[in-house]
Order: structure tokens, then C-alpha cells, then sequence
């Protein structure tokens, strides 16, 4: 086992969806991340894990250009979807962010109804047609294991929903702008295990026509749900591959160290 | 603890209980004295002749205390105001909370600053002196004061109540909303006008009521360059002619006015009814703020 | 995805955008336009022999504001800073709260000129002060006392609980935590506040109008608290609408001070924040 140099990335097998290569941000003069070159498969669901403050989260939001909302922030080398720079300058980010969708840490619900919520995506982006709309939500809230606990009550303030609800209601809300990616920060932190079962269920339905990269602490649940793993340590990706693998027979000493549980 | 100690102790604290519900105390005791010598205008007039009566002539004999003039000069300046103060004030406070650069807050936000402590004799020195005759030459008026010049320089003193409340509505809404909507592939703009300013509605409207109290309630601005009419403003025409507000005919009349004669009376009354208008304004403002409290959670 | 054509997003952002700078702008132009033609103006007709002139100058009328300025502090002060350290230090949340910041808020929002009226009836009239310095800057502190409670009560949330605690857990009762530890640590943010909210005394005229302030005095300075006088804001307000014989330099020179006055006071209070900010050590 190795423990100095990172580990050449290994290209996995099938269509790729998302890559980078040489990846590094900057917030001020802090290098946050540090040249990360990945391969991220189309239709499965990727786990990055590490200790907090490891870059994760900044990594995962370099793929909507979320970090553009930090005025610190810098970013340079690539970020590829289906082959083409989202930093490229002609890039438009809106139509960017509505291919890459995002559910955070937290859930955060639009003081408005359950409709409206899930209705306001498609709504942005021009769809006014009642009939499409009611479509829309419909798809959206069974795509998130929601609409069985809500259809009576779509006129309902989203902020009455529980927290398992709310989170799932954010998923839908992403679903209804028919993204390509899911990005999920962190779903599960501020739900109990139940909720947290639920989203998981929901994950793996999901994959069959999404590429969801999950950003967890949590690692049981990375070995539960994805089929491959990066492991991120002080803004560095140490070691990304096979779930398994990385869990089972990490090649690298740190890695061996954190899923072990020897630190974080 | 000696017992003088304690004593002393007790003492104190109830002082200062009762400074605490000195508010309270004297916002009633404003209504009683404001009731008291409102009141025995009743014996000249009906509360009809008063609250219906088309003409303001207080020192005629007989004397008229028909009160609608003034209440419609009051309504019209004052609307006046809010259609000039809301739109602008609540563009700046989004503007200044969500576009931009913190080079041009820096600048904005004194401004507002400065501009809510101009005193209002100022304004009114302004209009009468400069603003006025500029706009009576640019408009072809027949006079330099008129209800429209009152509606304009009462918006520049209501909209930095408008401006900062609204901004700290603004501000409260929780940075996660505005994530949420542009990771959805919301622009700026969309964002600002389908989560954020629904989410601060509570505040905005609430900035808005007191604007609305601030602007009903100023004095010598209307006073200065309204042109004092009692008439009754008649249709659009009427914002560029002269009307006469309640609180102008209150700050115009009660120095002459002797004590205890219906005319005192009458003012007092006047009196009254700003007071309850201005109460109910700000209760309403009061509630809204408190809700706008609570979606920030 | 739609079927109905409309403005894209990005134009639509742009127009928005474009209008709220335009907003900016209309706030701001006004307001430097107005301060430039003040100074510009004021200045022209501003001079030493104008200001301390008692006879035709500002001089009895700047200290008839600075007399009703100190004493409106001196009457509102303790009032309303009891009142703070009631709803900070000893009120619990409830009820009676809730009605006392209702009432704040309420009399924060009577018109000017209804305080007018209020002083006349009682201090004029019913304690029969008359109308005089005394009279006015009794309605001037009502005025300004919801102002005072407010800052007070900010400044002695600034200060930190475990001041309070520290100063319980030697056995201190409670008014002694306050006025030994919380009051003295709160006084600099008390005192901003104080400067702040009887700045608003400075420019108010309405309140005074039948309370106390005249023009063409016999003794132009007050000689006692019992005495009518005279206030740069009544001053403008009476140069500006009865008496036109009066050199236009002249009230533009009256409007400058009082202007300056006002900004002044305003800055002070502002200046005196930012450096408390600074030495502040929690």
C-alpha cells in the first residue's frame, strides 16, 4: 500500500458523464482543491466521502457552478459534461444548473405550496399550460416517493411537510426540470433513519436514468447505495474507484485509515 | 443581603417595571387628552356634518367644520407619495440587497440615510423655493404650490422608511432559498422575483404601511407647499392644484386659535382622527413585521 | 419544452436589472443635487456677522435649538433608558411585552404634529407651563422616546451574558449586575443612541409650533426654562412662508445650519459607533 503519491485515476468502464481534469479552486489564496482529474459514469450513483472540510462539497459544486455564487472563488482547469466545459465562457449557467441539479444539505422548501414548489422549475422555464404542469408534478412527486403522502393536500405550504417530506419535496422540485445529473450534498444529515432509508430507496430508482453524485459523511451509506467512491482528504481526491473496492481493499494507507474509521 | 438592601431592591425594580409600561401609558393618555377636547366639538356639529360636510370654514359665522376637504387633500397627497415612494423604494432595497456592488451600497445606504434625516421644514423650503417654480414653469401651472409637489417631496421622506425595512425584509430571506432556485437554473432576476420578494412579502408590506403612516403624518412639508385650499380636489387635474391635509390645517390654524372655542375643538378632533388612522397603520405594520420574522426561520 | 414564445430569462434579467440601476440613480442624483445647492446656496449667503448676530443673525435661533436639543436628552434619557433596562434586563416575554413594544412602535408613528397637540393640552394648558422651552421639550422628549427606549434596549443586548452571569455568580443582586456591570458596559452604545434620537428634536417643528416657539422675541435667548423661544427650524419655516422681505441668501444660509446641523449630529453618532465597535473587547 501507498500512501505518498496519489493513485493514478483509473477510467471506469461505460459511457462517462462527467469529468474533470485538473481541477483546482481557490477561495482568496487558499487552494481548496488540488488538480482533480475524475471520470464520473453515466447511470450510477458516485460517493465522495472524507473528513469535513476535505473539498467535497466545493468539488461537488463545481459541476452546476454553484462556487460562482462565492466572490473568492477561483477555478481553473476543466469541468467536462458529455464532453464540454461548463467554465467555458459561452456557457449558459441557468441551462447549465437546469441539467445539473442540485439537492442540498438541508431542505429547503419556498414558503409556498407543494404544487408551487414543485411546479416552479418547469415554471421558470416556460411552461404555463395548466394541464402540463399538473403533468409535471405529478411525474415529479412519484419520482420522489412523495405523491401518495400529498396528493390530497398540493395547496398545502411546503413548509408544513416533515423534514423526510421536505427533503423528498426538494427532490422532486429537482426532477420536475428534468435534469441529467443529480447532485446531492449531504441529503440524509438532517434526516432520521427512516427519512434516510427512504432517500436511499429513492436514489437507487433514480439511477436507472440519472447520474447522482452523492457527497456523504455518512460511510455506510456510500457503501450502501453507490457503485463507485472518491475519497477526498485537505482538497486532494487520495483514491476513486469501485465502491467495493475502495471499501474492501483500499490501495492507499489514508483511505485504508478512514473507512476503517481510524479518522474523520 | 441587609433589609435596607433588599428594600432598596424592591424599590428599584418596581421603578422600573413602571418605566417599562410607560409606552403603554402614554399612548393612552395621547388618545384620552386628543378625545377630551375632541369631543365637545359635538355640541356645534354632528359627527355627520363633520366627518361628510364639503366645506372647511371654521371661523365663518356660522362656523362649517366639514372635514372631507381635508381628508381628501390628505388622501391625495398621500397617494400621490406612495405611487412615486413604493415602486422606487422597494427597486432600491432589492436593489441595494441583491445587484449591487458593495462599492455602490456603500454609497447608497448613507444616502438613505441622510436623506431620512433632512428635516421636513427642509423639504418643504425646497419645494416651495426651488422644486416648486421649477415645476409650475416646466408644467405651465398657474401656481408654484399645488398637491402633486406635496405627493413629490413627501416621497423622498417616506421612501427610507419604504427602503430600510424593506431591505432587512429582503435580507432576512435565507441565503439556502436563493441556492435552491439558481441550482434549479433560475437567473438572478428570476430568483429575486419568484422566491425572495415572496418570501419578504410580511416586510415589504409592512415597510409599506409605514411609509404610508410617515407620509399621512407629515406636517410641515404639506403645509409649506400644498397651497393650503380647503377644496375638494376634483379628478386628476386636482394633484396639480392646491388642497389643504389635515395635519396642515392643524399646524396652520391652531396658533390662532383661542382655547375651548369649537374651532380648538375642531383641530383636536382632526387630531384625533390622524391619531387613529396612524394607529391603525401601525398596528397592521406591526404584525406584518412580526410574521416577515417568522419565514426567516 | 413551451409552446408559447415569450422573452427569454436572460432578457428579461437584463430589463430588471437595468430599471433597478435606474432606481438607484433617481435616489441618489436627487439627494446629492439637493446637499450640492444647499452648500452651494447656504454658503453664498452663509457668514460670521449672519450666524452671530442676534439681532438679524441665526445666533438666538441655534441656541434655541441647542437648548431644546439638552434639555429634551435630559428628560427623555432617564425615562426611556429605564424603560430599556425594563425590556431587556427584566421584563419576560409575554403579554405585557408584546403590548409595551406595540406601543413603541405606535407612538414612534403619531404625527409630529399630534405631539403638538398632546403638549398643548397638558403641559401648556392643564400643568399650565405655558408656552415655553420647558413646554416644548417636554412634547419634544415624548417625541423621541420610543427612538431612546429602542437604541437603549440595542445597546444593552450588546452585552454579554456571561458578564451578567459572572457578575450573579459573586452574589451581586440584580440591579447591582446592572448598574455595575451591564449599564457601564452598555453607556457608549446608550449614548449613541441618545445623540441619534435627539437629533431628531434638532429638525422637528410641528411639536413646537404651539408649544413654545415664537419669533420676534423681546429677549431673544431664554433666561429660564419658563421662557418662549426661538429654533432654527421655526426660523426657516417662518423666513420661508411669512416673511418674503427676507433677503433670499439669507434662508438658504438658515437652511444650510440646520441641514448641517442635523447631518452632523448624524455623523457624530455614526463616527462614535464605529470606533465603539473597534474597542469593544467580547
Amino acid at each position: 500500500m501507498s500512501s505518498d503519491a496519489n493513485l493514478p485515476i483509473k477510467k471506469p468502464e461505460g459511457e462517462i458523464k462527467l469529468e474533470t481534469h485538473d481541477l483546482s479552486l481557490y477561495y482568496d489564496g487558499f487552494h481548496a482543491l488540488k488538480n482533480i482529474s475524475v471520470y464520473i459514469p453515466a447511470r450510477r450513483i458516485t460517493a465522495l466521502i472524507g473528513p469535513s472540510g476535505c473539498g467535497k462539497s466545493s468539488f461537488l459544486r463545481c459541476f452546476n457552478r454553484m462556487n460562482d455564487l462565492i466572490q473568492s472563488a477561483r477555478v481553473t482547469g476543466e469541468v467536462l459534461i458529455d464532453g464540454a466545459n461548463v467554465y467555458d465562457r459561452t456557457t449558459d449557467v441557468a441551462a447549465l444548473r437546469k441539467r445539473v441539479g442540485m439537492v442540498f444539505q438541508t431542505p429547503n422548501p419556498f414558503p409556498m405550496s407543494i404544487y408551487d414548489n414543485v411546479a416552479y422549475g418547469p415554471r421558470l422555464h416556460g411552461i404555463r399550460e395548466r394541464s402540463a404542469l399538473d403533468e409535471v408534478v405529478e411525474k415529479s412527486l412519484r419520482g420522489a416517493a412523495l405523491w401518495d403522502e400529498v396528493k390530497d393536500t398540493l395547496r398545502k405550504s411546503a413548509l408544513d411537510l416533515s423534514g423526510g417530506q421536505q427533503q423528498r419535496l426538494s427532490i422532486a422540485r429537482v426532477l420536475a426540470v428534468e435534469p441529467e445529473v443529480l447532485l446531492m450534498d449531504e441529503p440524509c444529515s438532517a434526516l432520521d433513519p427512516t427519512a434516510t432509508f427512504k432517500i436511499e430507496e429513492l436514489m437507487i430508482e433514480l439511477m436507472e436514468n440519472y447520474t447522482i453524485v452523492i457527497v456523504t459523511h455518512n460511510m455506510y451509506q456510500a457503501s450502501r447505495v453507490s457503485q463507485y467512491t472518491g475519497f477526498f482528504l485537505l482538497g486532494d481526491l487520495i483514491e476513486y474507484g469501485d465502491t467495493v473496492q475502495i471499501f474492501e481493499n483500499p490501495k492507499d494507507q489514508r483511505t485504508d485509515d478512514y473507512v476503517r474509521g481510524r479518522f474523520g | 443581603m441587609s433589609s435596607a438592601q433588599r428594600a432598596w431592591e424592591w424599590f428599584v425594580g418596581k421603578v422600573i417595571r413602571l418605566s417599562g409600561a410607560m409606552a403603554i401609558v402614554f399612548v393612552i393618555l395621547i388618545f384620552a387628552f386628543l378625545l377630551r377636547d375632541a369631543l365637545p366639538l359635538l355640541r356645534s356639529a354632528s359627527l355627520r356634518e363633520i366627518l361628510l360636510g364639503d366645506t372647511w370654514l371654521p371661523t365663518s359665522e356660522p362656523p362649517k367644520f366639514g372635514m372631507l376637504p381635508l381628508v381628501l387633500g390628505s388622501l391625495y397627497v398621500t397617494v400621490g407619495a406612495l405611487i412615486i415612494a413604493v415602486p422606487l423604494g422597494l427597486a432600491t432595497a432589492a436593489f441595494i440587497s441583491e445587484v449591487a456592488p458593495r462599492w455602490i451600497q456603500e454609497i447608497l445606504k448613507p444616502t438613505v440615510e441622510v436623506l431620512a434625516s433632512i428635516p421636513s421644514v427642509v423639504f418643504g423650503f425646497l419645494g416651495l423655493l426651488l422644486v416648486g417654480p421649477w415645476l409650475m414653469e416646466l408644467l405651465d401651472l398657474p401656481l408654484p404650490v399645488f398637491a402633486g409637489l406635496g405627493s413629490l417631496m413627501l416621497a423622498f421622506m417616506a421612501m427610507p422608511t419604504i427602503v430600510s425595512v424593506a431591505e432587512d425584509a429582503i435580507r432576512s430571506v435565507p441565503t439556502a432559498l436563493r441556492e435552491n432556485s439558481l441550482a434549479l437554473g433560475a437567473t438572478r432576476w428570476q430568483t429575486i422575483r419568484r422566491v425572495v420578494i415572496p418570501a419578504a412579502r410580511s416586510g415589504i408590506i409592512a415597510g409599506t404601511l409605514l411609509g404610508l403612516g410617515r407620509a399621512i403624518g407629515e406636517t410641515m412639508t404639506v403645509l409649506m407647499v400644498t397651497g393650503n385650499a380647503a377644496v375638494i380636489p376634483e379628478g386628476l387635474v386636482g394633484i396639480l392644484r392646491p388642497v389643504r391635509t389635515l395635519t396642515a390645517t392643524i399646524a396652520g390654524e391652531m396658533g390662532e386659535t383661542a382655547y375651548a372655542t369649537p374651532h380648538y375643538h375642531a383641530l383636536f378632533m382632526i387630531g384625533l382622527i390622524l391619531f387613529v388612522i396612524t394607529f391603525l397603520t401601525n398596528t397592521i405594520a406591526d404584525i406584518a413585521v412580526r410574521r416577515s420574522g417568522g419565514v426567516a426561520q | 419544452m413551451s409552446a408559447l414564445p415569450r422573452t427569454s430569462p436572460k432578457v428579461s434579467q437584463a430589463v430588471a436589472f437595468a430599471l433597478l440601476w435606474i432606481a438607484a440613480v433617481v435616489v441618489i442624483v436627487p439627494v446629492a443635487a439637493i446637499l450640492a445647492i444647499m452648500l452651494l446656496k447656504g454658503g453664498k449667503g452663509l457668514s460670521w456677522e449672519l450666524i452671530s448676530s442676534v439681532e438679524e443673525g441665526l445666533l438666538p435661533a441655534i441656541a434655541g435649538t441647542a437648548a431644546l436639543v439638552a434639555l429634551t436628552a435630559l428628560i427623555s434619557a432617564p425615562f426611556g433608558i429605564a424603560a430599556a433596562v425594563y425590556l431587556s434586563e427584566y421584563a419576560r416575554a409575554g403579554t405585557l411585552v408584546r403590548l409595551i413594544r406595540l406601543a413603541i412602535v405606535n407612538l414612534a408613528g403619531v404625527p409630529s404634529v399630534v405631539y403638538g397637540l398632546f403638549g398643548l393640552a397638558l403641559f401648556v394648558t392643564l400643568l399650565q407651563l405655558g408656552r415655553c422651552l420647558l413646554a416644548a421639550a417636554c412634547t419634544m422628549a415624548l417625541l423621541v422616546l420610543p427612538l431612546v427606549i429602542t437604541a437603549s434596549e440595542e445597546a444593552l443586548r450588546q452585552v454579554p451574558r456571561r458578564l451578567r452571569e459572572a457578575s450573579l455568580a459573586l452574589g451581586a443582586t440584580r440591579w447591582q449586575t446592572i448598574r455595575k456591570v451591564v449599564l457601564p458596559n452598555a453607556l457608549p452604545g446608550i449614548i449613541t443612541g441618545l445623540i441619534l434620537s435627539v437629533g431628531r428634536a434638532a429638525g422637528e417643528t410641528a411639536p413646537i409650533l404651539f408649544t413654545g416657539a415664537f419669533y420676534g422675541l423681546t429677549h431673544p435667548f431664554p433666561r429660564s426654562l419658563g421662557d418662549p423661544f426661538v429654533a432654527l427650524t421655526y426660523k426657516l419655516f417662518v423666513d420661508a412662508t411669512e416673511f418674503p422681505h427676507v433677503e433670499e441668501a439669507e434662508k438658504w444660509a438658515t437652511a444650510a445650519v440646520l441641514v448641517a446641523l442635523v447631518v452632523a449630529m448624524n455623523l457624530a453618532a455614526a463616527v462614535f459607533r464605529a470606533r465603539l465597535r473597534r474597542a469593544r473587547r467580547w
